[in-house]
């Protein structure tokens, strides 16, 4: 399935990527998404390898790590959040 | 209990504190109290020239609308008001306005401090500080997300 990526604040200027698309597996949670990009190696695993604070959101509503991921979703990745 | 009036809202362009407290003052009569926050870009003995605020845009915005909604939902208030800046703005700018009115002070200083707490951990902005160091992303604190908690 397809599932588009979209990178935020610090994950996105280290990574100097702001969007992509990726194949996933069907039924593919956050955490199994997040592992495939830690997969990618270097500053990849560096951000989303272990126990490495990354926040989600599926569609724009806040997501878990075991939340499901379905076919043309839109997943954002970020670190936490420090407005205000 | 009628429907309080919201007011959110988030921009590149300067905070206006005078036309929030405008707002927020205009039912004078019915609110007793008014209660309004102003973050403003702290300068940290000069370790800091400039803020720099990154949100992600269309979400951001609905996840304080819906703060907002919750706050003005949990306690009896007339107005809600939070505005939040976005781009890049310099020491002593407003960063963000946070306010509400109610029949009295009680609620008025409780919803707007969970309004604050709830804000600063759930609305998908990122603060990146640039001073004579170069450039450095904000990290969230502990402190905070428990001032969050506080409120569940």
């Amino acid at each position: 399935m397809k599932v588009s990526l979209l990178y935020f604040a610090r994950f996105r200027q280290c990574l100097g990527v702001d969007e992509e698309i990726i194949d996933a597996a069907a039924g593919s949670t956050v955490a199994d998404i997040i592992d495939s990009l830690a997969a990618r190696g270097g500053i990849w695993q560096e951000l989303f390898a272990g126990d490495t604070s990354v926040m989600a959101a599926i569609n724009e509503q806040m997501a878990s790590l075991g939340s499901a991921v379905q076919d043309g979703d839109t997943l954002a990745l970020f670190p936490p959040v420090t407005g205000g | 209990m009628d429907t309080a009036l919201l007011d959110t809202l988030i921009t590149q362009v300067p905070l206006d504190v005078q036309t929030a407290s405008d707002w927020l003052h205009a039912e004078a009569g019915a609110s007793g109290a008014v209660v309004m926050f102003s973050g403003l870009v702290r300068g940290e003995q000069g370790e800091v020239d400039t803020l720099t605020l990154e949100h992600y845009a269309g979400m951001s915005d609905r996840v304080l609308e819906q703060l907002a909604a919750d706050v003005a939902s949990r306690w009896p208030l007339q107005r809600v008001l939070a505005w939040h800046r976005v781009g890049s703005m310099s020491v002593g700018e407003v960063i963000v306005l946070v306010g509400v009115t109610a029949a009295h002070r009680q609620e008025a200083f409780l919803a707007a401090s969970c309004l604050m707490d709830m804000l600063k951990t759930r609305v998908p902005l990122w603060k990146k500080v640039n001073g004579p160091q170069g450039e450095q992303w904000v990290e969230a604190r502990d402190k905070d997300l428990q001032a969050a908690q506080r409120w569940l």
